[in-house]
């Protein structure tokens, strides 16, 4: 069964009513015709009503969709030619950052993105989407690869953090992410990153530092998760919807302060109701953008993404 | 024990006690949080606030930590000007900086400036635990990464102290960009070829440690610094095992090839100055 949001209630039950209205009508005498048009209508208006005013807790509850759409189904649905590559050369394969090269009308670009599961079993081996140092050094390894052979790189964003856990730090989880951050700085070819779902603090940033950020429309940005955020601030975890919106972590407010460029617009209801659909939006702003910087030379790639990370801050002087 | 001695043990113990005591409070006398060894407070001073017992390397601010690797009166701070907004509006916030720039001097949760080591200039970030936790914020972040672009402008080499409990949750998103703010000043640093030496000091985890904290040509810390990406508690809650007492101190990321060597108060100046004249060019 599909997981429903639970401000989606007012639908759902307007749904059940409809249905049961038209199951009548097809076996009894009574003729519900007309009162089935008219919920049908009203169902269209409320379904707009609801979507069109998502609060920031509603939106972090579709970033979190089990049925959300992934890197992976992204890069299947937007790109021919795709091939997996594994691998840091030095530690081991860590299955929840993945990439590889893949093609777009023909040119041929390196992809990279966090990868949860969608079912338990493989959320287990792509350990929830939170990556391990092994994860961000195959990510820098592909960037190094594509910077060798001139071609964009285009990064998914779909993580709760890097893992806190005792091998990562072992093995210099922050190093990883440091790293990454100083590289991607200076990479002489077009980056674009895209967060497609939670974008989690360091763990998110990690294949961030792009020349153009997107977000959906539905997706979350943040420095903490909003229930830690909750218990750091009110010490208390179940106040996750006030600091949803306290931390304005969502696309709209994130545009606002400039940390990044553009949001892409999501089908109705949210990128899992229509997958195909969403690829479409998603596939027009890569294309965009991969037009919007095909003539900047490499000096000027990495002076456009300097500028844009310089400004990000508000101070007074 | 002689016998004159056991009537007279409890009384003169308890006097004494409460003197120490009020010594402490008094700041006369200092007891050490770690082996709870008592000290004149001068004479911790004088040891650079490591205590000459157990080594342990107390928490100095941003001032002390400048004087003790900068050539006297060759320090000059630049930015002070900076002021901390408020940008997500959280209720209180920027009191909190506004009494924390009362307790500290500072303007923000970060010291930078320009001055020499044995006469060889460098510019200098020194972040201040005193100060919010020195968690990084819109400022420290600019702060921070004006001080780069000055030491790329100079030609010199960047050193910073890092002390964090890494970003600011009340600037949100903002604090987070801050990591990749710096980064992309510390790429060009490197690029000119200049010498980037990070010194790790207790503590330097979250957003920090994530970021220009762990990136320096050499990586230094204090000894039995908490150096980590995430909280222990955190750790321990995901994981469900007990982690090793040593468990992200500077010796555990030294052991596991995270740090290049750790250096002891006493000796960072000299380190530091040995390390910038052996990456001078010859022409200077």
């Amino acid at each position: 069964m599909e997981q429903t949001l639970p401000f989606e209630k007012p639908l759902i039950e307007l749904q059940a009513k409809i249905s049961e209205l038209k199951s009548v009508t097809e076996s009894a005498d009574i003729d519900f015709t007309e009162e089935i048009k008219h919920l049908e209508t009203k169902f269209e208006t409320l379904q707009k009503e609801i979507y069109s005013n998502l609060e920031p807790w509603d939106r972090v509850q579709i970033a979190r969709h089990t049925m959300r759409p992934t890197s992976l189904d992204y890069i299947h649905a937007i790109f021919d030619d795709f091939i997996e590559l594994h691998g840091d050369r030095n530690y081991g394969d860590d299955e929840a950052l993945i990439g590889g090269i893949a093609s777009i009308d023909g040119q041929a670009v390196t992809v990279i993105g966090h990868q949860r599961g969608k079912a338990t079993k493989e959320n287990i081996r792509r350990n929830f989407g939170m990556p391990h140092p092994e994860g961000y050094r195959k990510a820098l390894r592909l960037m190094k690869q594509a910077e060798k052979f001139n071609r964009p790189i285009i990064c998914f964003v779909d993580t709760k953090g890097a893992y806190p856990g005792k091998a990562a730090e072992e093995r210099g989880q922050s190093e990883a992410i440091a790293r990454n951050l100083v590289e991607m700085a200076g990479l002489t070819v077009p980056v674009l990153s895209v967060v497609i779902g939670e974008g989690g603090s360091g763990g998110a940033l990690g294949i961030s530092v792009a020349n153009r950020i997107y977000m959906l429309e539905n997706s979350t940005f943040s420095v903490i998760s909003p229930e830690g955020a909750a218990s750091i601030l009110w010490k208390d975890a179940s106040l996750a919807k006030d600091a949803a919106e306290a931390m304005r972590i969502t696309a709209p407010n994130l545009k606002e302060m400039a940390v990044i460029d553009e949001i892409i617009p999501e089908v109705l209801g949210g990128a899992h109701k229509n997958p195909e659909e969403q690829a479409e939006f998603v596939a027009a702003s890569i294309r965009q953008g991969l037009q919007d910087f095909k003539d900047f030379s490499k000096e000027q790639l990495v002076n456009q993404r300097y500028d844009k990370f310089r400004v990000i801050g508000s101070f007074e002087q | 024990m002689s016998i004159k001695n056991i009537f007279s043990k409890t009384k003169p113990n308890k006097v004494k006690k409460a003197q120490v005591q009020h010594d402490i409070k008094a700041g006369v006398m200092h007891q050490c949080s770690e082996c709870k060894h008592v000290m004149v407070t001068k004479e911790l001073q004088k040891n650079l606030y490591v205590c000459p017992k157990c080594n342990y390397h107390n928490k100095i601010n941003s001032q002390q930590r400048m004087n003790l690797v900068i050539d006297e009166g060759t320090f000059q701070s630049i930015d002070d000007n900076l002021k901390t907004t408020n940008p997500l509006g959280f209720p209180g916030y920027v009191e909190k900086v506004q009494v924390d720039q009362a307790k500290t001097g500072l303007n923000e949760a970060v010291l930078t400036g320009i001055g020499q080591i044995d006469g060889q200039t460098i510019v200098l970030a020194v972040m201040d635990s005193f100060f919010r936790m020195g968690s990084m914020g819109s400022v420290v972040g600019e702060k921070i990464t004006r001080a780069i672009e000055k030491a790329t402008e100079l030609k010199v080499p960047f050193i910073i102290f890092t002390a964090s409990g890494g970003a600011r949750m009340q600037e949100g998103a903002l604090s987070l960009m801050q990591m990749a703010k710096t980064s992309v000043a510390l790429e060009k640093h490197s690029r000119e070829g200049q010498l980037y030496v990070s010194v790790m000091t207790h503590p330097t985890t979250g957003g920090v440690s994530a970021s220009f904290a762990s990136v320096g040509d050499i990586n230094l810390a204090e000894p039995q610094a908490l150096i980590g990406f995430a909280g222990r508690r955190v750790i321990e809650q995901t994981v469900r095992e007990k982690l090793p007492d040593d468990f992200q101190t500077a010796e555990f990321l030294l052991k596991h090839g995270q740090l290049d060597k750790i250096v002891p108060r006493h000796e960072m100046k000299d380190t530091l100055s040995t390390i910038v004249r052996l990456h001078t060019k010859g022409d200077n």
